[in-house]
């Protein structure tokens, strides 16, 4: 019974894992883009929403998405929207520190590799795909890695709007069994989750090892 | 035939005119070398001749066609369709390489021509073999930039530029990122594709090479060409800035 309920919670906090990555890693190389673009009135806004999504709490920030509309608009929130908030919220927050990675990243790269790629005739969306896209992903995975590893245990906080993720359940079944073990289970759970991270990432920084 | 001609071009970053008013024609088969000192403009006008850099004003054409003209006083340049044409003229060989390091020698060489001038594999490939040949980097061709000297990389990125079989060829300083002994290497490629009246401008500290494989040499300075000729006659001049520039870097 509480194995199986916990089984239940370790699956939602994988799928909020899962669908988080999924949406906030494109969305973080938009708002890169946005980031550098030369537009001056797209590049403040992307800088002030990456300065709010990492200078407020991420816990706050899912409140906000998960009350706001009833408490700003009225609308009645149904229990079907809580799982979409956490994405939601984890998606826009996590943007916000991947920009500003892909952003170090890209600008880290020599403008020669740029020069040359013209030179040779590659258009801009080429140049950034064959040949810029490619250097910055092996040069900031490090980078990713901290933060996937952090997302990982961030996941526990869809405990504040009460969504049945894995720590969640843990705290619910200790309290009403007055025991310690499922919050062991829990740890245990998140630990082995990075491992696995650390696994992928360690295998993928291989792969990208054959040149300096 | 002129492959390339620049026409009184100007150019200042933040209010400093780096070119003053530079005209250039160079012919089918020349070989050109721009010596000066440090800060006298030679990359800028390679930079400008390539277009990775704009000019603030004057013309610039390749084989008789307009990359950039003068309209009511402003530089125009042609639309981006007429340019990427005219860049198929020219190749640029960069001081510090610019090679792709998550490409192989083999891939540096073949993927513009893949993937840009849309040249079968199998062909591009054989182009590429072919020139890696010609400079003695045949067993590199599966090698990584990073494994290899620098000297060896400046070949790689020579066979790049060749691969695309540019009308002309710029060598910004292609040597100065080297130790003596690889120099070497890379000056004799240059010699043998002289030999095969390669069209070349060569911006170089190397005198003596300058002096062995140019037609002409041109003496730049404070944004101008302040002196140009045959070898002969340049390094013979009376002029008494450019003597005591030559005397300078051959330490006489
Ligand atoms: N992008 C830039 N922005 C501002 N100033 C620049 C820029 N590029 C070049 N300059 C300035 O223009 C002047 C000429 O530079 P350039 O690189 O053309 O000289 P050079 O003759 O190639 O010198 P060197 O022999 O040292 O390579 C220098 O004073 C340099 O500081
Ligand atoms: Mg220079």
């Amino acid at each position: 019974m509480m194995l199986l309920q916990l089984g239940k919670g370790m699956i939602v906090s994988i799928e909020i894992f899962m669908l988080t990555l999924l949406f906030s890693l494109p969305l973080g190389m938009l708002v890169a883009f946005g980031r550098m673009s030369r537009n001056c009135v797209l590049r403040g806004i992307t800088k002030i929403y990456i300065s709010i999504m990492r200078g407020t709490p991420l816990m706050l920030q899912l409140l906000v998405v998960y009350f706001g509309p009833y408490y700003v608009f009225k609308i009645r929130i149904s229990n079907s929207y809580r799982f979409i908030a956490v994405i939601i919220a984890f998606a826009i927050n996590y943007a916000a520190y991947f920009a500003e990675i892909y952003r170090s990243g890209i600008e880290s790269m020599p403008i020669g590799q740029y020069e040359a790629a013209k030179v040779l005739g590659y258009g801009k969306v080429q140049t950034f795909f064959k040949i810029i896209l490619p250097q910055v992903i092996k040069r900031i995975l490090p980078a990713v890695t901290n933060e996937i590893i952090t997302l990982v245990k961030d996941t526990s906080l869809a405990f504040a709007i009460a969504q049945a993720e894995m720590f969640t359940m843990a705290k619910q079944i200790a309290a009403a069994q007055t025991t310690i073990l499922p919050l062991m289970v829990a740890g245990v759970f998140y630990y082995i989750l990075n491992l696995a991270v650390a696994a992928v990432m360690e295998r993928l920084e291989k792969a990208c090892s054959y040149y300096r | 035939m002129k492959l390339l001609e620049m026409r009184h071009v100007k150019k200042e970053f933040e209010g400093l005119q780096v070119l003053k008013d530079i005209s250039l024609s160079v012919e089918e088969g020349e070989v050109i070398s721009i010596i000066g000192p440090s800060g006298s403009g030679k990359s800028t006008l390679l930079r400008c001749a390539t277009m990775l850099e704009e000019m603030d004003s004057g013309e610039l054409l390749y084989m008789g066609e307009y990359a950039a003209k003068m309209k009511d006083g402003k530089c125009v340049y042609a639309s981006k369709a007429e340019l990427r044409k005219l860049q198929h003229c020219f190749g640029l060989v960069f001081q510090n390489f610019n090679l792709f390091p998550h490409y192989s020698v083999l891939k540096n060489i073949t993927d513009a021509l893949i993937s840009v001038d849309k040249i079968p594999k199998k062909e591009a490939e054989e182009r590429a073999e072919k020139l890696l040949e010609q400079l003695g980097l045949a067993e590199k061709r599966d090698a990584y930039p990073y494994q290899l000297s620098g000297g060896q990389q400046q070949r790689v990125s020579i066979a790049r530029a060749l691969a695309k079989q540019p009308k002309i060829l710029f060598f910004d300083e292609p040597t100065s990122a080297l130790d003596p002994e690889l120099t070497v290497e890379v000056l004799k490629v240059i010699k043998a594709l002289a030999k095969e009246h390669m069209t070349m401008i060569i911006v170089t500290h190397e005198m003596q090479f300058a002096r062995e494989v140019s037609d002409r040499v041109i003496f730049m300075e404070e944004g101008l060409i302040q002196e140009q000729g045959t070898p002969e006659k340049l390094f013979g001049t009376g002029n008494e800035r450019v003597r005591e520039f030559i005397g300078h870097l051959t330490g006489k």
